[in-house]
């Protein structure tokens, strides 16, 4: 974990209000799929960082691929970023996915959910490279018109099954959904997406009995466990904190789904 | 050049500080900033037994500054000592536990568990918190109640015992006399300053506690009036913070009237902020040609 200066290599616009970064950062050495990074924004005027989870990782050529929605100040400064700007940039944070967590011949499914697609991106090259032969990456947007982004990358580690809120382009409906009616195999899910879809989720792990790893976010502060903003509710009793709230930015942003309330 | 200050007794290496709850106890920037060249480590508030704190969001950003309403989440003070302190013992820096309460009870129970503890060099008494419903504020807005909780704390405490005033208050000089003539060792201030935010979108409260303390630089020129105000009310230090970024910002300070100074959430922008803030104090001496930063306190 480190603070550094990170230029950008490539910017491009991949869906309405969708960008994907590419940095050029020591970061990318350390970092593993899941985990994050606070990205400040260049004014002075905006003082805590962005959290922003990490999409790809080239460790080789030092680089890390962020993709962003726009959403406010921060990621609107950094979608009209050029090549060669440079941002300062605090990470890897978080625990990020644990790919071990899969066996080999497993059915691993892997969910994202609108802008929770890409740090599943990250998850499912790695889950490739550790040779998991069953991969199944169910993917949920808006629609076709809002864009349907990261499906080709998706297309080249797994099975892919998109759906769209309209049902524009795939099926009609949530992720959860899609994962009955085509009645896809599950050992154990991964998933980053809105709140109400890692809910569905969770019960729906619940019910088969299965393991499901979430991905959450919540506004914070510092990143790095010292502020306690970001908190979520826990079953059992932190082993840090001593109440039932664990930290998203330290303990997490990954949880066993059981293990928190959301 | 000398940049070593002393309070009550207690001598600092340099006059620099975290403000309590923006560093954790430490440990969590540990990796990035090395502990031993700070003048203290002030902890996040401990309690006699571990809180909740409040629902999230409890954070967020606001024109060069940023609004909180933790709530003062923490572990207790078993855990505390055990974990918390048992780490920063091994550094060679001051350490300045942090303590919060809902009644004077609560204060002096942590108190009482400290006074054995010879590596804490000080107790601050949060008596300031905007965000927790008892206690906190309640006992830094009114100067009665904040005379009775120092006179109580300092009936039980082995080290020498700051009390954290709050912003909140019509006059801060009030509350600095009513400190000392309670037997304040010291005064630090401000703490945030209560402060709203609302989603225009949402039509909601921005956090979940509705209200939340206000920091960093936004709040910084109130903090330096109130500093001077504070110092020139009592002849007890004052340790003074409010959106200090830099060594020039430490300075400011320092000539209003602190003794020494902490930084507080610049440190969630640049974990070295209270690195470059030091540094940067002995850039201001070398160019200016000061040879003691005691020189300045409270020069203007």
């Amino acid at each position: 974990m480190n603070q550094t200066t990170a230029a950008v290599k490539e910017i491009t616009c991949i869906a309405d209000g969708v960008y994907s970064m590419w940095f050029r950062t020591e970061i990318a050495k350390e970092a593993k799929p899941g985990q994050f990074v606070m990205v400040n924004p260049r004014s002075e005027a905006h003082l805590l960082g962005r959290p922003i989870s990490i999409c790809e990782i080239d460790a080789d050529r030092s680089l890390l691929r962020l993709v962003f929605r726009v959403v406010g100040y921060g990621t609107d400064e950094l979608a009209s970023s050029k090549t060669g700007d440079s941002f300062t940039i605090l990470g890897p944070l978080g625990n990020g996915f644990d790919v071990s967590k899969a066996e080999k011949d497993s059915n691993v499914v892997l969910m994202g959910g609108g802008i929770g697609a890409p740090p599943i991106l990250g998850l499912a090259c790695a889950l490739k490279a550790a040779g998991v032969q069953k991969i199944t990456a169910v993917l949920g947007y808006r629609s076709r018109e809002a864009g349907i982004f990261l499906k080709d990358e998706f297309e080249n580690v797994a099975d892919v099954v998109i759906t769209t809120d309209d049902g524009s382009e795939g099926l009609k409906g949530n992720v959860v959904e899609a994962l009955r009616a085509k009645d896809i195999a599950a050992d154990i899910i991964y998933s980053c997406g809105p709140m109400p879809m890692l809910r569905a989720i969770k019960g729906f792990a619940e019910e088969k009995g299965i393991p499901a790893y979430i991905s959450l976010e919540e506004r914070m502060a510092c990143g790095v466990g010292a502020c306690l903003g970001c908190v979520v509710k826990t079953k059992d009793k932190d082993e840090h904190s001593h109440v039932n709230n664990t930290r998203i930015c330290t303990e997490g942003p990954v949880f066993e789904a059981q293990e928190v309330d959301i | 050049m000398n940049t070593a200050v002393e309070i009550c007794g207690v001598k600092f290496k340099n006059p620099v500080m975290d403000a309590s709850g923006t560093f954790g106890s430490g440990m969590e920037y540990s990796s990035m900033v090395d502990l031993n060249r700070l003048g203290a480590v002030v902890t996040k508030g401990v309690a006699s037994v571990p809180w909740e704190g409040n629902p999230t969001p409890r954070v967020t950003e606001t024109p060069s500054g940023m609004m909180n309403a933790i709530g003062l989440q923490n572990p207790g003070i078993d855990v505390f000592i055990k974990r918390d302190l048992e780490f920063l013992k091994k550094y060679d820096t001051n350490i300045i536990v942090n303590v919060c309460g809902h009644s004077i009870d609560e204060y002096v129970a942590v108190v009482e568990r400290l006074s054995d503890e010879s590596c804490v060099s000080m107790l601050e008494i949060n008596v300031s918190c905007p965000n927790v419903r008892f206690g906190g504020i309640a006992f830094g807005t009114d100067p009665k109640l904040l005379g009775e909780v120092t006179r109580e704390v300092k009936k039980h405490a082995k080290q020498p015992v700051i009390m954290k005033l709050s912003p909140n208050v019509t006059s801060v000089a009030e509350m600095a006399k009513a400190a000392e003539e309670a037997g304040a060792d010291a005064i630090s201030l401000i703490n945030t300053i209560t402060a709203m935010k609302i989603d225009i979108y949402r039509k909601q409260f921005v956090l979940a506690n509705r209200t939340g303390g206000l920091s960093g630089p936004a709040i910084r020129p109130v903090a330096v009036r109130m500093v001077y105000e504070a110092s020139h009310a009592v002849s007890i230090p004052v340790i003074g913070m409010g959106g200090i970024t830099s060594g020039e910002d430490a300075v400011e300070f320092m000539m209003a009237g602190a003794r020494a100074v902490a930084v507080g959430m610049y440190n969630f922008h640049k974990p070295t902020a209270m690195i470059d803030t030091i540094e940067g104090i002995e850039k201001y001496m070398k160019k200016t040609g000061i040879e003691d930063i005691n020189d300045i306190v409270g020069c203007v």
